[in-house]
């Protein structure tokens, strides 16, 4: 995980490096990003225009309910029995997968990272890379699992020959789905065509080759124009990889035209608001500028040291810790935004300037005022103001309680519960402290040194 | 579920104007919307884009080597001929290709190449190898645009082992944006084709381990032949 980690921020350092306007693209962005949210509704109008004059349909889906049922309309109506899948977090923010497996659909995630995922029944743990918690060996495993026909001694010990063996097993799966759904990196109103951003391809065969292609995209994913789209263009891959840009970016404009030999025969486009309008004119708007590179994940000490799954969310990190409160409500996702150092390392690597440590300070007073944390907790921390105020009470108390401590903790050296904080103790124990406290040590030091 | 499909997209209308506090037929706004979707003004260019306007060939082609992709100039149509059948070699592959029907492919010598199979038309599930033409391309990061339709299908740039793509020397731009309007002057202001590809290398994914891997669901080798 460190070494990723490293690969990663390392990657981006040298990318921001080798192109001197990135702050000026990135004050851009921002500023494009802006505009074009305080104008959502008209952006989205010529948006819809653009698409319906190109052969398109647009559907809007005001929470993920709907955009569940409406995508799965659309594949009853196509009769569709298999469904391949270009990577596309909003799918997964709405539960898609899952929704049309339960209606008799086979749904297949053509993403390398993300047909492991789906192949071990997990949730991705970084949003561009899905597997970052996996070594070789252990996808080795669960490719031995997955693909019995294949023949029991080939090699599968380096990721050239895993890489093979997927490409293999999915090419099939390209060829024969009856449609394909995509996310969309950004949608622009100028000619009504959806960015899809990929390094495989995945995304390209999953949009070229079925009957009928659908993109799944939220609504703050518009820019107004193509010019527009080249300045985030040039933030987004060296925020994400570190790469100058990525192998393909696709923009798809309609279903295939009058003398095309190929491509689909429908195209709809499936816009999801699912609380973004609500954000929109909270104190939460600026997250909507997220081009989900991912940077703030890698830089983050809090996700480098618990790692993607512990955010029980589909979007960790920082951005997930602003996001996850306004999906799910802050009553389920209260720890989020609390667990952070506020070191401000995704603020100051955000590509678009977002101020993700002011926002989750945000939700944590949003919390507050919801009467979190609890009235135990709250009289705990108030107790030890009180005595933090008042030197000699501390010195006393803290000495009683460290030799209390020490007592317990016996032989062992420490303890296997605590009274108040069993949860803490319930999966680990809490060494002992050891001899004096360190206000003591400290007072004996500098009267020493006189 | 809102009861229809208007509803629906009423609802969310409304929540916006109601989260942003406006009304739907403010003019200025609409101006404003209607004014920068005309005039699409281009952001800041990267300095290395402006630079390389005059002759952004240099910079294309060191670009895409380091992305992985084979890059070749070619004088004339015979050596562009001749290259792909040597390629063709190289890759260990038949000497078959697939492509559209691109005026400027088609105009290639190919008798000088009598030995290449050549289909025509959309990509096929055994297609080894495809070659394309790159309507333009920007050198700021070695990249090639290409359009769909029947000159130059775009299942060509994803389906093969191997994908070659032509592109005329003084069709090579600087920046993206240039690259942009040159796509509005063949379809029009706010119009493009059904699909076009941005492609800076070949097909490649990181997602085992960081080890980048190529040739991950599209084209393993991806060879450009700049002509003239």
């Amino acid at each position: 995980m460190l070494n990723v980690k490293r690969g990663f921020i390392d990657k981006r350092r040298a990318a921001k490096a080798k192109l001197p306007e990135f702050d000026r693209l990135r004050a851009e962005a921002r500023e494009l990003k802006d505009h074009t949210l305080s104008h959502l509704d008209l952006y989205l109008e010529a948006f819809e225009r653009k698409v319906i004059e190109s052969g398109g349909q647009v559907h809007y889906a005001p929470d993920a309910a709907e955009a569940r049922a409406i995508v799965l309309q659309l594949c009853q109506e196509a009769g569709a029995k298999l469904v391949t899948k270009g990577k596309s977090m909003v799918s997964e923010e709405i539960g898609l997968n899952a929704h049309l497996k339960a209606a008799g659909i086979e749904v297949v995630e053509t993403d390398l990272g993300e047909y492991i995922v789906q192949l071990r029944g997990e949730m991705p743990s970084h949003i561009i890379a899905p597997v970052i918690h996996l070594n070789k060996e252990t996808i080795e495993a669960d490719f031995r699992r997955a693909h019995q026909r294949l023949p029991h001694g080939r090699r599968l010990d380096q990721a050239q020959y895993l890489v093979a063996e997927a490409r293999q097993m999915l090419r099939e799966k390209f060829l024969a789905a009856d449609i394909g759904i995509t996310g969309a990196n950004l949608l622009i109103a100028e000619t009504g065509s959806a960015v899809i951003v990929t390094n495989e391809g995945n995304g390209d065969l999953t949009a070229a080759l079925p009957r009928t292609h659908i993109v799944v995209a939220s609504i703050e994913k518009l820019v107004p124009t193509l010019e527009d789209a080249a300045t985030i263009l040039r933030l987004l891959a060296r925020s994400a990889t570190g790469q100058e840009i990525t192998t393909y970016t696709t923009f798809v404009t309609g279903p295939r035209r009058e003398r095309d030999p190929d491509g689909p025969d429908a195209y709809h486009v499936v816009l999801l608001d699912n609380g973004r309008s609500e954000m929109l004119g909270n104190e939460f708007a600026d997250m909507l500028r997220c081009i989900r590179c991912g940077a703030c994940l890698n830089h983050c000490p809090v996700y480098g040291g618990i790692g993607g799954h512990a955010y029980g969310s589909v979007y960790p990190g920082p951005m997930g810790a602003v996001l996850t409160p306004q999906l799910q409500g802050i009553d389920r996702a209260r720890d989020l935004p609390n667990a952070s150092s506020f070191c401000g390392r995704c603020e100051s690597v955000c590509p678009m300037d977002i101020p993700l440590p002011n926002m989750m300070r945000a939700w944590r007073e949003r919390d507050f005022a919801r009467g979190n944390p609890p009235l135990s907790e709250r009289l705990a921390l108030k107790l030890w103001a009180y005595a933090a105020k008042r030197p000699r009470l501390y010195r006393l108390l803290a000495a009683i309680a460290v030799r209390n401590l020490a007592r317990r903790g016996g032989a062992r050296g420490s303890l296997r519960t605590l009274p108040f904080v069993t949860a803490w103790t319930g999966t680990r124990d809490l060494p002992a402290p050891q001899g004096r406290t360190f206000q003591s040590l400290y007072a004996r030091a500098q009267s020493r040194k006189r | 579920m809102a009861a229809t499909a208007d509803d629906a997209r009423k609802k969310i209308f409304d929540r916006i104007r109601a989260a942003l506090g406006v009304a739907s037929l403010d003019r200025v706004r609409k101006a404003a919307v209607e004014r920068r979707l005309a005039r699409h003004p281009r952001g800041t260019i990267p300095a290395r884009a402006k630079a390389s306007r005059e002759e952004p060939i240099a910079l294309f082609t060191d670009m895409l080597r380091k992305q992985g992709a084979d890059v070749l100039r070619v004088a004339s149509g015979k050596e562009a001929v001749a290259a792909i059948a040597s390629y063709l070699g190289t890759c260990n592959l038949p000497p078959r290709l697939r492509m559209g029907k691109d005026p400027l492919l088609a105009a290639l010598p190919w008798r000088e190449a009598w030995d290449i199979e050549r289909n025509f038309g959309a990509a096929e599930a055994n297609d080894r190898a495809t070659l394309s033409r790159a309507v333009t391309a920007a050198a700021e990061t070695g990249t090639l645009f290409l359009v769909s339709g029947p000159d130059n299908p775009t299942t060509l740039n994803f389906l093969p082992e191997a994908h070659s793509v032509l592109v005329a020397a003084s069709d090579i731009v600087g920046s993206y944006e240039e690259a942009f309007d040159r796509l509005r002057a063949i379809y029009g202001e706010g119009r493009l084709p059904r699909t076009l590809n941005l492609i800076s290398g070949p097909s490649r994914t990181a997602d085992i381990e960081q080890t980048i891997v190529r040739g991950a669901h599209g084209p393993r080798r991806l060879h450009v032949l700049i002509l003239g």
